[in-house]
């Protein structure tokens, strides 16, 4: 059974002067043992996808109009925030963008993965300690026992990071959800958190969405990918045709802004134009004011989402023939 | 883990007592304590003890403070008044805290109407003179300690709310509280458990010299003749009556009036210094 299905999510934030709508159009889905790639400039809505699929989103003003959330089966749409409650931690893990703050300054760090525990376990405080323990220990964290016991500023940025991951997998998680989790550290130890994160996932046989900007790291882990811009998912699917098939305009131009060492000197390429704000984005398709294949009806008509043969969503018109022929 | 926890204390009490003015309020507080507790030992008399063939005397070697209209030790009856001091500063800064740590927090977590409506009320309090709030109480339930204690508290708290609520604005965004929803956390727990230890440093600095603000009240009352009722030596009381003879026998007046004035210089230079010892800026800008 499919661990996390997303199809055409909608969210809508209430502000001073109205409401924005950050995400129209996020489909994409999970499946066991899974690890799979959001990706997308800032401000596409990766983050609010994120929250979205915790059950976040009331709390930031937030609210999904549309599309539909399952997992496992069940209707995530349709939670109380006390049957949230027993969700999150307990199925769906978040770890939040910056490990520098997300650790409670006044407690140590061991007693902040044994709350996790308590509050979805029923287990006894010394047996939490332990499996806290063995939990810092199975994530590298050299000397457990000593760490378990020292706040938050007294550890460096490396080792707090894994104390996050570990919060967000001390109570047995079927998904767990990590937002940029590398951006805050230094780029030597990324690629150490990187690997741990896959195979901490492995592993256990969990679901792991990992949301980032860094396409070098989910071309290294991920098996699918899905790709943002300005709230819509307009490419999902394996991540090997993606990246050497890339089906979107979008997708195409963002793989030829990655530098390549060798390559000779001003041949890097920039998308024209600015990544459009929530308040600004664009009618029709949000891309087309800065698509190279872009056609008169892109302004006028939204795109849907396309099943491409290999197993390719992409929401783009230049596809559009291809719906006609299938349907 | 002893080893650090005894070796932070001790950095904290070499840094504390570094500052000098902190470490005399806390010498001044520490001994109000030991002259309130221990009043009945200390006291050479009787509170009430008259000595009529004695009375309006001059400091002398028997009563280093002289004695009062009924010959009555002033040195006794200002150690005595320490305890109603005491008494009332703690009880009743402690009961507005309590309050006002209640609503202000309910205020600043759940925003909305809830903040809208608890920070009116809050304000509205703020605006009322504890002085009108305490003759309402005389008129409810009578003149006493306890009258002055209510009336302290029931518009003390206002500050406090404010303050925590400000601390609660401020820290519900961090990332820390995210991170213990994801973890399945509910309010009561993240704001109990995580938001109120890191909003509360600011909250015991401003209680710390609410206490003096409200001896000082106290024996406002006292003097109005709202608070202690004879025998009973509060230091208002004491001076209020000591009036009558401000040109025979200055000594009924200024000797409680010191009291109250290094009490309350004792709370405001601990309380200062009590904002180094919790790292109050260092925590706001992490």
């Amino acid at each position: 059974m499919t661990l996390l299905q997303v199809e055409s999510l909608r969210v809508r934030f209430k502000t001073e002067d109205g409401y924005v709508e950050p995400l129209d159009g996020v489909s994409f889905e999970i499946e066991k043992g899974q690890v799979v790639g959001l990706v997308g400039e800032t401000g596409s809505g990766k983050s609010v996808t994120a929250q979205a699929i915790m059950g976040l989103l009331p709390f930031v003003r937030g609210e999904v109009t549309g599309g539909r959330m399952t997992f496992m089966g069940e209707d995530l749409l349709s939670l109380t925030e006390q049957e949230w409650q027993k969700y999150r931690g307990a199925k769906l893990s978040l770890i939040s963008q910056n490990p520098m703050t997300s650790l409670d300054p006044v407690y140590r760090v061991g007693d902040q993965i044994v709350e996790g525990m308590r509050l979805h376990l029923d287990i006894t405080k010394t047996k939490a300690r332990q499996q806290a323990i063995d939990l810092m220990g199975s994530l590298q964290i050299p000397n457990p026992e000593r760490v378990y016991h020292q706040y938050p500023h007294q550890l460096s940025g490396g080792l707090k990071q894994r104390i996050v991951i570990a919060m967000g997998l001390c109570a047995g998680p079927l998904l767990l959800i990590a937002d940029e989790p590398t951006t805050a550290l230094d780029v030597t130890v990324q690629a150490q958190i990187v690997a741990l994160f896959k195979e901490a996932a492995v592993e256990r046989g969990i679901g792991l969405l990992l949301i980032t900007h860094d396409l070098g790291v989910i071309a290294q882990l991920c098996d699918k990918v899905a790709v943002m811009y300005a709230g819509t998912v307009v490419e999902f699917g394996d991540a090997m045709s993606v990246f050497n098939e890339p089906k979107h305009p979008y997708t195409e131009s963002l793989l030829h802004c990655i530098p390549k060492l060798g390559m000779q000197k001003g041949s890097l390429m920039a998308i024209p134009g600015n990544v459009p704000s929530v308040r600004t984005f664009p009618k029709g398709c949000r891309y087309h004011p800065r698509c190279r294949y872009v056609m008169p009806v892109c302004s006028l008509q939204k795109p849907a989402e396309i099943h491409l043969e290999n197993g390719i969503n992409v929401a783009c018109l230049k596809y559009s023939n291809y719906l006609r022929k299938t349907a | 883990m002893d080893m650090t926890q005894s070796g932070r204390f001790r950095r904290r009490w070499r840094k504390f007592s570094a500052n000098r003015l902190g470490l005399i309020g806390f010498i001044i507080i520490v001994a109000l304590i030991v002259f309130a507790g221990l009043a009945n030992k200390l006291a050479p008399y009787s509170y009430k003890r008259q000595e009529l063939s004695n009375m309006n005397s001059p400091p002398s070697r028997d009563h280093f403070m002289g004695t009062d209209e009924f010959g009555r030790d002033v040195l006794s009856r200002v150690i005595h008044g320490s305890r109603i001091s005491v008494y009332v500063g703690v009880i009743s800064v402690g009961m507005s805290v309590l309050i006002g740590v209640f609503i202000g927090s309910l205020a600043g977590y759940y925003g909305g109407w809830v903040d809208r409506f608890l920070s009116t009320v809050t304000d509205l309090t703020w605006s009322l003179p504890e002085i009108l709030v305490a003759l309402l109480m005389v008129a409810v339930i009578g003149a006493g300690v306890e009258c002055v204690i209510i009336a302290i508290a029931l518009t003390y708290w206002a500050q406090y709310a404010r303050l925590i609520r400000g601390q609660i604005l401020m820290l519900k965004n961090e990332v820390y509280v995210e991170a213990t929803r994801s973890l399945g956390a509910n309010d009561f727990t993240i704001l109990f458990k995580h938001l109120f230890p890191n909003a509360i440093a600011p909250v015991v600095v401003a209680a710390t010299i609410g206490i003096g603000q409200a001896i000082v009240l106290e024996a406002t009352l006292g003097f109005l003749g709202l608070g202690a009722q004879p025998p009973l030596p509060s230091w208002g009381a004491m001076m209020s009556s000591g009036t009558a003879y401000l040109f025979i026998s200055p000594w009924v007046i200024i000797f409680p009036g010191l009291a109250m004035m290094i009490t309350v210089l004792g709370f405001n230079l601990f309380g200062d210094a009590l904002v180094d010892l919790l790292d109050i800026k260092e925590q706001a800008s992490m």
